[in-house]
């Protein structure tokens, strides 16, 4: 089903935000919009984006490689992203992630086995005085989670699991 | 001394748009709407003394009055797609005081006559950005935004736009080819964006904490404003303390306040009480300020003081680096970050850092030898006023004063001769450990 027979609204509200003669700016909502369910863009959405807006679908494919959260592969229901630049790192970043890697048994970069959690080391989300710190990106959109432990990070994977979305949000 | 900025630490609802009204929110709009010229607002804008916090430190009144008033329609962008490693005050103006920074943007766009205004968000400001939309909305609710404002004839429209993921997207030629839709990539420039920007048509494009101070100054006066800080930068500023300090944050303090004041007064020293190593004042893009002096710690933290010191202050996001961070370590982290936020288009930049990051990882990881070092050096000298934009410049600012201000720790960290050719599976077992 195309996007615009799905969402019909979100679509039209998204395209309002734009001079009509350019359409091209509602490119990166759409790509969001077409990413929620799920968790990244197959070749038959980027088709329907650049249908929408009047580009090619080379230009859409050029636009999910270039920004980092676009996705063209199946990964874990949840992305784990964990800031792991400079004044993260002052703060202890690196040992965190080691620390979840052991917990979770996979390295940076693997999804758990049971395709729940993806976890990525990432570069700086302006959050520089909370590390430890990670976003999750998943059906819920982007939340922060700051000021983290690795207990409380497993406890949060739980509830996760549990509930099957992010509390609060 | 109460906040100008982060107004929400005295009065902590100010986000609700009734509280905002009550303590003057809005008033400075309406008055400029009504009974001024823009040419009249630019005016107190440029006689502030204000200038852009992103970064640059451009002197504010004066590129709006740089728009060019013989094309049309003009439009004004928010940078907000704040992503320097050690930067994070936009965000708390935006969470906490976010319509001083939305009345902020709509005097601007009435002062350099646009009728539609961006607010371009780093996609990890996801929740945030639905959080101002309701705020716009409330603001249209109102009679604030919309068609005919304050029974005139002047019109405005707020949108937030989320960018996924790039820190070039905030260097602003680059912001606005992804605002119309393409990859980020930076412009050549000239023409500077208040001649070309956004769809071809003149725009000024504002820092978030720039535009927020704006409702205040013009509500109190230009003469208000350049009382604080210094005669070289005026007002306030938001400064994002991080790194090895007890408490990190955001303290909003006059210009030229100095760094122990920031560092031991705020930001409660430095953990386990160790010794100031290096200072870097402007995020990963600074230079490292060596703090072999105590009086390094005394030098008052305004554009021009800074540069003293062979550094610049940026957008005052003060990274401290205390005696227990060797600088090969730290260099490693910040070519890292500008390898991978490149944005390919210049081949000094995409080259350059690519072939850094190699050198600086085999030099971290004791693969290394002095020579190594002097390739550093060179290849980063290299770059130097060749990129395209200020990204690539950027990146080597770290290497280069890392290794002339430091040169023990690179030495420390390699060998004098070439190390034994290693076979595949003992280089794997190296850089695994």
């Amino acid at each position: 089903m195309s996007l615009e027979t799905k969402y019909p609204n979100e679509v039209q509200q998204i395209l309002s935000k734009y001079p009509p003669e350019h359409r091209r700016s509602a490119v990166m909502p759409l790509l969001y919009l077409a990413q929620r369910e799920e968790g990244y863009l197959t070749k038959a959405a980027m088709q329907d984006v650049a249908k929408i807006v009047g580009i090619t679908e080379t230009d859409v494919a050029s636009l999910v490689g270039f920004y980092t959260l676009y996705h063209d592969k199946k990964e874990g229901k949840y992305r784990m992203q964990v800031c792991t630049d400079l004044p993260c790192a002052l703060r202890g970043a690196d040992d965190f992630v080691k620390s979840l890697c052991d917990h979770l048994g996979i390295q940076v970069g693997e999804t758990s086995e049971d395709g729940f959690v993806t976890l990525e080391a990432v570069t700086c989300l302006a959050a520089c005085d909370k590390a430890p710190m990670f976003q999750t990106q998943g059906p819920d959109g982007i939340k922060y989670h700051e000021n983290m432990t690795v207990d409380r990070t497993m406890e949060l994977i739980s509830v996760l699991r549990r509930s099957g979305r992010e509390v609060g949000s | 001394m109460s906040h100008i900025l982060l107004r929400h630490r005295e009065i902590p609802d100010i986000a609700d748009l009734r509280v905002y009204k009550k303590n003057g929110g809005f008033e400075a709009f309406q008055n400029a709407v009504t009974k001024m010229t823009p040419a009249q607002v630019t005016d107190v804008v440029k006689n502030s003394g204000l200038r852009g916090r992103g970064g640059a430190g451009f002197p504010t009144g004066m590129k709006w009055s740089f728009i060019d008033n013989k094309n049309w329609p003009h439009y004004v962008v928010a940078n907000a797609d704040e992503s320097e490693p050690g930067t994070f005050k936009d965000r708390e103006i935006m969470e906490g005081n976010p319509l001083q920074f939305l009345e902020g943007l709509a005097i601007a766009s009435y002062a350099v006559g646009a009728n539609a205004a961006y607010i371009y968000l780093r996609g990890e400001f996801w929740q945030l950005g639905a959080f101002l939309d309701e705020k716009i909305a409330e603001m249209e609710k109102e009679g604030i935004l919309g068609d005919k404002l304050f029974g005139g004839e002047y019109s405005l429209r707020l949108y937030t736009h989320l960018g996924a993921g790039a820190y070039i997207c905030g260097e602003e030629t680059a912001l606005l080819d992804s605002l119309e839709g393409k990859r980020g990539q930076p412009r050549v420039r000239p023409p500077f964006p208040p001649a070309v920007g956004l769809y071809g048509k003149p725009t000024v494009i504002n820092n978030v904490e720039t535009i927020a101070n704006v409702p205040l100054i013009l509500a109190n006066g230009a003469d208000w404003y350049k009382s604080m800080g210094t005669a070289d930068s005026a007002g306030v500023k938001v400064f994002s303390l991080s790194g090895r300090v007890r408490k990190p944050g955001n303290y909003e303090l006059p210009f030229g306040t100095t760094f122990r004041e920031l560092i031991y007064t705020h930001g409660g020293g430095v953990q386990d009480s160790r010794p100031v190593k290096a200072i870097m004042p402007a995020g990963a893009s600074s230079s490292l300020i060596i703090v072999n002096d105590e009086k390094v710690l005394d030098t008052p933290m305004d554009y021009a003081s800074v540069r003293t010191l062979g550094g610049d202050l940026g957008s005052a996001s003060v990274i401290v680096i205390d005696d227990s961070v060797s600088m090969d370590w730290l260099v490693d982290k910040t070519i890292h970050f500008f390898r991978h936020e490149s944005c390919g288009k210049c081949t000094p930049c995409r080259e350059g850092t690519y072939w850094m990051s190699n050198i600086i990882e085999r030099i971290h990881h004791g693969r290394g030898t002095t020579g190594d070092v002097d390739l550093l050096l060179n290849v980063a000298k290299q770059m130097q006023g060749k990129c395209l934009c200020a990204l690539g410049e950027f990146s080597t600012m770290a290497v280069v004063t890392g290794i002339e201000r430091f040169p023990d720790d690179f030495k420390n960290a390699v060998s004098p001769s070439p190390l034994p050719i290693l076979n595949l599976k003992e280089r794997e077992g190296m850089e695994k450990a």
